[in-house]
């Protein structure tokens, strides 16, 4: 993963007419972190998916590379498929080995769940599920919305790890929050700071 | 290649497991039972209107799956994933539509054996029939699909499927029903040029509309 990099240059965004933020910039090389904060609607959520390229941005430049694993409100598994069939889809997908699946599901404390199938998980498993979906995938670059929601302490801290494990492997972390997570990030982006009618 | 097996095994599976496939070989039977009740069991008329009667059939049977062809993974944020990992949607529309005629032609092709000996076709006017079919059905899915793509992030698209749908099937059932009376086999190949021309625009339009979709 060494040589992975994410770099936001001056990203402005504009949703449903109304501009967002402005003058966004991040610059992330391997075993960087960066926390975005804000309130409700502050647009984190829409500079993870301008990270992603799932947005086009207003103004400015977004430069990846590296692969891209998303994390965002929406489930992506197969409701009617067992669970590590759902996640060795993405796996197949992402050309990662069944080994990986296996990693990924024991670093999220999934492995006892692997036969149940994804719609009777709870809340707080499906947030896990998606969250080994993440670390199975190899993905360079982790964009992870909310990845804290719904989250009991003892699979916080097990997200925790994988991040950590993560950067020191060389990826690159970028985690929405608007509560406190124990992850390292030495980078903050306050969004309300780059809101439009901000000085 | 790969990963178009990939999309296409999990598509299909999909289909299988919701059962939603059967819907439209349900329906074609249902309509071949209940057209002889309606004009009365005259074998010659049966015999003359079964083949275009059973053109539209399919025509509407192809607008039974618009609504879960797509939109359940707009919703489910599968299509996101496959965009962030740089998969282009036109080989996600591509994929789908091979799968989806797979789960919808040769199944509606072989509900049609019992409902065109309901409706007294001979056996020449049956094989007229498949043949048409074999041609026109990834048309009727493409179309299906390429409607699927436009409407997935509306509410109550269902009813806006059928009118977007039906204008571009109208050349489908001309040349459909035409080639049940026409000898001289132009039918056919005036079917195959628009199934083609249908086949072809899917994957690059169904692509852009879910580009343009996605918010």
């Amino acid at each position: 993963m060494t040589g992975a990099a994410l770099r936001l240059d001056d990203v402005a965004c504009v949703r449903g007419g109304r501009m967002l933020f402005r003058g966004v910039s991040l610059s992330l090389t391997s075993g960087g972190g960066a926390m975005l904060t804000g309130a409700n609607g502050a647009g984190k959520s829409s500079l993870l998916r301008l990270c992603a390229g799932l947005l086009p941005a207003f103004s400015g430049s977004v430069v990846r590379s590296g692969g891209v694993a998303l994390c965002d409100e929406k489930l992506a598994l197969d409701n009617e498929a067992p669970l590590h069939r759902a996640l060795s889809f993405w796996a197949a997908i992402d050309r990662a080995d069944a080994a990986q699946v296996d990693a990924a599901m024991d670093a999220m404390a999934l492995t006892p769940l692997a036969e149940v199938p994804v719609r009777m998980l709870s809340t707080g498993q499906r947030k896990r599920a998606m969250l080994a979906r993440i670390i199975a995938s190899g993905a360079a670059i982790w964009l992870l919305d909310e990845p804290g929601n719904g989250l009991d302490t003892v699979s916080l801290d097990l997200l925790g790890q994988a991040v950590g494990r993560h950067l020191s492997a060389g990826g690159i972390v970028v985690a929405a929050s608007h509560q406190p997570l124990p992850i390292v990030a030495p980078v903050t982006i306050h969004l309300p700071d780059h809101q439009a009618d901000a000085a | 290649m790969r990963l178009l097996w990939l999309l296409i095994r999990r598509d299909l599976r999909l289909a299988w497991a919701s059962g939603g496939m059967w819907l439209p070989v349900a329906f074609l039977l249902l309509v071949a039972s209940l057209f002889p009740f309606a004009v009365g069991p005259d074998a010659a008329l049966l015999a003359r209107t079964g083949g275009g009667m059973l053109w539209i059939a399919a025509l509407l049977a192809s607008l039974l799956p618009v609504d879960r062809l797509v939109a359940p993974d707009v919703q489910a944020g599968v299509l996101d994933q496959l965009a962030a990992r740089g998969i282009g949607e036109e080989w996600i529309v591509l994929a789908r539509l091979l799968a989806h005629w797979i789960g919808f032609g040769p199944p509606l092709m072989l509900a049609t054996v019992p409902a065109a000996t309901l409706l007294k076709l001979d056996a020449a006017a049956m094989a007229r029939l498949e043949l048409g079919l074999l041609i026109g059905t990834p048309a009727l899915a493409a179309l299906g699909l390429l409607v699927a793509t436009l409407t997935a992030g509306l509410r109550s698209s269902g009813a806006l499927a059928g009118l977007l749908a039906l204008p571009l099937a109208v050349p489908l059932l001309i040349f459909g029903a035409g080639t049940m009376s026409d000898g001289s086999g132009a039918a056919f190949k005036f079917l195959a040029a628009a199934s083609l021309l249908l086949v072809a625009i899917t994957p690059f339009a169904g692509g852009a509309a879910l580009r343009a979709g996605r918010d």
